[in-house]
């Protein structure tokens, strides 16, 4: 299988482009020269991505950067303009059907939690497999406190989502996208919003779902997270794609000055 | 309003604030000239002082009375305040309608008739334009939400033309026009229409906001599991905005209710329509209208207790 970042050489700072370690080789997602704009606005600029099924992708960048944009094409939140996006073969176009395929495919967690507030835990994880996939009640309740027990909270189930803490709120919302058993998951800075001790709950659990061998594709400032679980680190800046690489040769020898500048400032305390 | 920590003595208790509430209620009371009163007479009568004794008599025993009722009021817990504060303005209220002798057999005679005809009608009459209305504001603001330039379209001139007119123009348009077009139709059809199409127009603009209310990462979430429009619709945006939108579909409702009275115009036998003929022969509009009135007003602090326990229940899941 082709290497993703073969077709991108002229770019002056792709660093050749690490192999993936962890993916089998089997393309699981991939972004052809997409562009985006908000307006007048270039949030994405060409970009170019191959993500192989089980590789786990860290993206980082100063924010404004178009990270999230980036991830919420893949699901369809946003609409790009330019070039092809797909997700297990499904291309993503105008098609309403291949955007309800996609979707189902790919589970999402946000860095609000965007949990449903009038609805139980057991509620929140069983909507949409019954809604949508089609699941019997009790099947899919039995899924839900499988999934829960996975994130620890089974005995959260009855209660209200207002009534958990932020750290537990998360573990919801990644146990809600796992109850559809997604083939990739996205996160949009699912720690970005909690407490420092919370903060470790959660990427537990993430760690934890990588090692099963979930694709994820994870936009986040968690660095420690990016060295032990990231594949590869993406860095963009202003739309781009400015450096791409493996976690050690990122954070050691980073060639691009923006990324240089970057690094030292997050990781100067 | 959140209360302050910081609790002071009530008003009224301190001398200076009493004694300036005193003085106007007495230069009120005196510009409202009691001396004609029995209550005037009396007190010219027992004292022997002649009328303009009698008025500022009358206006100091009454501004005493006012002030002295405060202030005893206002040494009670707020709970006791408020309930006898109602039953005093109830007695006022009473009192007033006293005033015009109504003729109480008369009342209980016709009384049967007004609930089981009247009364029955308007709830009927109501239920069904609050039902329908219903349904309209719903559709009517997916309509105005969905960007489709058609639905936005017809939904914004329904709105405009229904907020536009006064009802008792679309209860005439509605009874009168339509037979026009070779609909003809009763009165109570005209009526419930006419009800229905102007209150779902203010209902569509109360729901649009409730939706509008719930995040956009409500939105996001759902989608992002797989969810259609219907669904995220009915399971996750309708429920969260349903809390917002009861209070003023509530005030609607009791809006309504009244409203539903100027449908009497094109003969309907509700509430109001009896009210007016029924003491038409014998001349006694008054017993009619006030026991019509109270009955509205039963009515409406009723539906009150009933919104008050909705929105408790919304309130206790949260």
């Amino acid at each position: 299988m082709e290497n993703g970042n073969t077709e991108n050489t002229e770019k002056p700072a792709q660093n050749g482009g690490a192999p993936p370690q962890n993916g089998n080789g089997e393309m699981c997602m991939s972004l052809n020269a997409v562009n985006k704009w908000y307006g007048e606005f270039h949030v994405l600029r060409d970009i170019n991505l191959e993500v192989c099924t089980g590789e786990k992708l860290v993206v980082c960048g100063p924010s404004g950067s178009g990270k999230s944009t980036l991830i919420r094409c893949i699901n369809r939140l946003e609409e790009h303009q330019e070039g092809r996006i797909s997700v297990n073969g499904i291309e993503l176009n105008d098609d309403l059907k291949h955007i309800d395929e996609v979707r189902r495919e790919v589970g999402m967690v946000f860095q609000h939690f965007n949990l449903f507030p009038h609805l139980t835990v057991l509620q929140n994880l069983t909507l949409a497999p019954i809604w949508v996939r089609k699941t019997p009640k009790n099947e899919a309740e039995e899924m839900a406190m499988h999934f829960l027990k996975r994130v620890k909270i089974p005995e959260q189930a009855a209660k209200y989502p207002g009534q958990l803490s932020g750290g537990q709120q998360q573990r919801v919302a990644i146990a809600r996208s796992l109850c559809m058993k997604p083939k990739v998951m996205l996160f949009d800075e699912p720690t970005s919003a909690l407490d420092p001790e919370m903060i470790k709950e959660v990427l537990d659990v993430m760690v934890e779902l990588a090692r099963e061998g979930m694709t994820m594709l994870c936009v986040t400032h968690e660095m420690g997270f990016a060295r032990t679980v990231a594949d590869r680190v993406i860095f963009m800046d202003e739309g781009q794609i400015v450096e791409e690489n493996n976690p050690e040769d990122f954070f050691n020898n980073p060639q691009n000055d923006r990324t240089k500048l970057f690094l030292s400032q997050i990781l100067s305390h | 309003m959140h209360a302050d920590t910081v609790v002071s003595d009530p008003l009224i208790q301190k001398p200076r604030i009493a004694a300036a509430v005193l003085t106007a209620a007495f230069a009120a009371f005196f510009f409202l000239n009691f001396a004609d009163t029995s209550f005037g007479r009396m007190l010219a009568e027992t004292t022997g002082g002649g009328d303009s004794f009698a008025r500022a008599g009358a206006a100091l025993a009454l501004a005493l009375l006012f002030v002295g009722n405060l202030v005893l009021i206002s040494f009670f817990p707020v709970r006791i305040q408020i309930i006898a504060v109602w039953l005093e303005l109830a007695a006022l209220f009473a009192a007033f309608f006293l005033v015009f002798d109504l003729n109480a057999m008369f009342i209980q005679s016709k009384l049967w008739f007004l609930i089981s005809r009247g009364l029955t009608t308007t709830l009927y009459v109501s239920a069904a334009a609050i039902s329908i209305a219903f349904v309209i504001a719903v559709a009517g603001a997916i309509a105005k939400l969905s960007g489709n330039g058609f639905a936005v379209a017809i939904a914004s001139f329904y709105t405009s033309f229904f907020r536009g007119l006064p009802l008792l123009m679309q209860v005439y348009l509605i009874y009168l026009g339509l037979p026009q077009l070779g609909f003809v139709v009763g009165a109570v059809p005209a009526g419930i229409a006419a009800l229905s199409l102007c209150y779902g127009a203010y209902m569509t603009e109360i729901f649009r906001a409730g939706i509008e209310s719930i995040p956009k990462g409500q939105w996001e979430a759902s989608r992002a599991v797989g969810l259609r429009f219907g669904a995220i619709m009915r399971r996750i945006i309708l429920p969260q905005a349903a809390p917002v939108v009861i209070p003023p579909t509530g005030n609607q409702f009791i809006a309504m209710l009244k409203d539903s009275s100027l449908v009497s115009v094109i003969g309907v036998w509700e509430l109001m329509f009896l009210s007016r003929t029924l003491g038409t022969k014998t001349f006694q509009h008054m017993e009619m209208l006030i026991t019509v009135a109270v009955i509205y007003w039963i009515l409406t602090m009723a539906l009150e207790v009933v919104q008050a326990r909705i929105e408790g229940h919304y309130r206790a899941r949260r």
